[in-house]
């Protein structure tokens, strides 16, 4: 015991990532005393779930944006990919598959996959060049996801799936057929399996893969591309092999965020607020506000942000300009160079403060 | 800085639970009855914020002044109502956001959602809750799935189908063109809905041309093709703010034909800034409310809502004032009181609804409901002439 001790107290980053695991579990174990004990809103515990989605989507982004060090403008995209193959998938299984553990689980592993196959596709010619290329075309593909789920009908019936770009006429379905896609009304009805758990859970399974993988001789090689391509390259580095690994890992878990979104409304549409740019930007906040390249910022930031809105619903008309000069107060406190002095300043008096009390005694 | 970034965490986190554990304090009477028991509590979700705000504001602004004028005049039973309206920005997971908030509140009524989508998400959380639900324009068929929920407006399939209809029984066209929104629920499902039953009828779907949320300004390509079809009659399902742009490039091509709208072309008269209104005239289309017509309760609800919020009241709004007096009406019809548990006024409201009721509004008169939800209610069909509306 002792010496785990010692060897957390020597490790910096073990001590760091068993902060943020505690941070993670500590908050999971607080919220679930409370809700026993009924001293949680109705609001508040709508809203656990969400939490959890958008942790894990700055989680992931932050994997790209700070340490891949590639701009992405399209998570959301890839969200939306997962949230759709997996809430088609549990559809379609709802009758086959009741058990509702196993059929979320497989929805999961769908999300993923799809996601991070898209993310693969899309790396492969993009991941390629050097320069800015990968935002705009992220930025370009999270619109066309958006855009062809909402034009797309696809409805089951014993002869198999269907498909149609046009109307769910079209599809030809038998009489006891079910149109699951209805182009822009989205998938109704898909069974509310995400929980609180559930979502902590996966954000625990993110923390744990992307941790390491930023910890790792893979992790250190991809850094290496971030900081000098020219000099990873050199010393024989395969660069596309690394950044395609990251990416696409990082569109894998927006995948995943996206099936525990899908399984938490009942309506699931393809609309520009909840799969479309402003989203992918609204992700690329969280990451930037919580600090490029630090992981548990990311997750707070998450948090503040999506809780901020909601929590200042008493404000009525002025949410919205209140939440925006909060946003725009937290970056600056953050990350603005004289407030970075400033709060090295005080930090310093507190502590020589303390010094200077402990010397008295 | 080590410490600082420590102690910042624990003080986020602190902050977190504080908060939450602050809005617990005052949730508790969710369920069981407001704790004055001299008001139901309505609540309600819809876009007060962002593109779909007009028609979240409308239904709030309506709600409040029948609400408003219901206090006004003795309350119901002797029990005054009270109104909350919070924002969705016309977005499911916000609706679900929103309408845990109206829980916490302490929510009896649910007179929602505006905007279909949101209204399938609370839709579900409603059901589990077994909270009364009446929204005034949610139009999907979704929306009234569940067999507490009822609506005010004609569903997405009535209305295709009663515009089919009508144009295929009044012999108006013997070729249509279609032009929709294939991004917004809507106006696709007014679509294919249309399509369906216009196959009953001797008039002809010679195209039908979509278009999306991102390139809603520029319709040269879809008339083009609507214009060689050779149709006589463009069906519109379609809100106002794109038809106006539709019926000026028209006029621009030089192509002129009847066209055909749905409830959402209703404002198009005022609603469009530097809109040639005269290119209006000869425009049909459904809808169970006009602003103009003559009828004492519709001047009387229009004079008083122009007068309270400087605008005149569109269908929307029409709904939703609507929607409070059917409120009222199951209220006094079932007898339930505000000290009942959700439950027990919604299972009131239920019977109360199904059991040869009828209700005589601003959208139509003797407007009967079945269990599944959906009012039974005549359509109208106006046509715009002189700038006015004129019954058909």
């Amino acid at each position: 015991m002792r010496m785990m001790a010692a060897k957390i107290k020597s490790n910096k980053v073990l001590r760091s990532n068993l902060i943020t695991f505690g941070m993670v579990i500590g908050v999971y174990i607080i919220v679930q005393i409370l809700v026993a004990a009924g001293a949680v809103s109705s609001l508040v515990r709508g809203l656990l779930v969400p939490l959890c989605t958008y942790a894990i989507l700055a989680v992931s982004l932050n994997l790209t944006v700070g340490i891949l060090g590639e701009l992405s403008l399209g998570h959301a995209g890839f969200m939306c990919i997962g949230a759709f193959s997996s809430a088609f998938f549990s559809k379609c299984m709802q009758d086959v598959i009741p058990i509702a553990g196993i059929r979320f689980t497989i929805a999961i592993l769908i999300g993923a996959l799809t996601a991070g196959v898209f993310g693969l596709l899309i790396g492969i010619p993009v991941l390629r060049l050097k320069g800015d290329y990968l935002a705009i075309v992220t930025l370009a593909f999270g619109e066309i996801a958006k855009n062809i789920i909402n034009m797309l009908y696809v409805g089951i019936d014993e002869s198999g799936i269907h498909f149609s770009t046009r109307n769910s006429l079209e599809l030809n379905l038998s009489g006891n057929g079910v149109v699951i896609i209805q182009g822009a009304q989205g998938i109704t009805g898909t069974p509310n399996d995400s929980s609180f758990t559930v979502g902590i859970l996966l954000l625990l399974i993110t923390l744990v893969v992307i941790l390491n993988l930023i910890h790792s001789r893979d992790g250190r090689a991809i850094m290496a591309i971030r900081d000098n391509t020219i000099a990873a390259e050199s010393v024989g580095i395969n660069i596309t092999k690394y950044k395609l690994m990251a990416f696409s890992i990082s569109a894998s878990f927006a995948g995943v965020a996206g099936v525990l979104y899908a399984h938490n409304l009942s309506s699931l549409s393809a609309t520009s607020k909840n799969f479309g740019y402003n989203m992918s930007i609204m992700i690329l906040v969280f990451v930037v506000l919580g600090g490029i390249g630090n992981i548990r910022g990311s997750i707070i930031a998450a948090v503040v942000l999506t809780l901020l809105p909601e929590l200042l619903r008493g404000l009525n008309d002025y949410r919205m300009l209140i939440y925006a000069v909060v946003l725009i107060a937290m970056m600056l406190f953050n990350w603005a160079p004289s407030c970075i002095r400033w709060r090295e300043k005080i930090v310093y008096k507190l502590k020589s403060g303390k010094k200077h009390t402990k010397g008295a005694e | 800085m080590k410490k600082f970034k420590k102690f910042a965490c624990v003080a986020m986190a602190s902050a977190m639970v504080f908060a939450m554990a602050g809005c617990g304090s005052d949730g508790s009477g969710n369920g069981s009855g407001s704790a004055d028991a001299t008001s139901f509590k309505i609540g309600g979700t819809g876009p007060l914020t962002g593109g779909a705000a007009a028609y979240g504001q409308a239904v709030q602004n309506a709600a409040q002044l029948a609400v408003d004028e219901i206090n006004a005049n003795g309350g119901v039973n002797g029990y005054t109502l009270e109104l909350n309206y919070q924002d969705d920005e016309h977005n499911a997971e916000k609706a679900v956001n929103a309408y845990n908030t109206l829980k916490d509140w302490g929510v009896q009524i649910v007179l929602g959602s505006v905007t279909s989508a949101p209204c399938i998400a609370v839709g579900d959380k409603t059901k589990d809750d077994n909270i009364f639900q009446l929204t005034p324009s949610g139009t999907a068929v979704d929306c009234t799935k569940f067999d507490n929920a009822f609506r005010v407006c004609f569903s997405d399939p009535a209305q295709g189908t009663v515009s089919a209809q009508y144009i295929g029984e009044n012999n108006l066209a013997t070729k249509v063109a279609i032009i929709y929104d294939s991004s917004d629920p809507y106006s696709s499902g007014i679509y294919e809905n249309f399509a369906k039953e216009a196959e009953n009828y001797s008039f002809e779907i010679v195209s039908a041309e979509a278009f999306t949320e991102d390139s809603k300004t520029d319709f040269s390509v879809q008339l083009q093709k609507t214009k060689d079809s050779g149709a006589d009659m463009v069906f519109l399902p379609i809100y106002y703010s794109e038809a106006a742009l539709i019926l000026t490039q028209a006029n621009g091509m030089g192509f002129s034909t009847t066209f055909f709208g749905v409830d959402g072309m209703d404002g198009i008269l005022s609603g469009v800034d530097n809109f040639d209104a005269s290119l209006a005239e000869g425009v049909m289309f459904l809808t169970p409310f006009a602003s103009t017509s003559t009828e004492t309760n519709i001047v009387n609800f229009v004079s008083a809502y122009e007068e309270k919020f400087g605008e005149t009241p569109n269908q929307f709004a029409a709904d939703a004032y609507d929607g409070v007096y059917i409120i009222k009406e199951l209220i006094e019809k079932s007898g339930v009181k505000p000290t009942d548990d959700v439950s027990t006024i919604c299972n009131g409201f239920k019977e109360a609804i199904s059991n040869g009721y009828s209700f005589d509004g601003l959208t139509g008169k003797g407007i009967t409901w079945s269990a599944d939800g959906e009012p039974n209610k005549a359509p109208s069909v106006v046509i715009i002439k002189d700038g006015v509306y004129q019954q058909l």
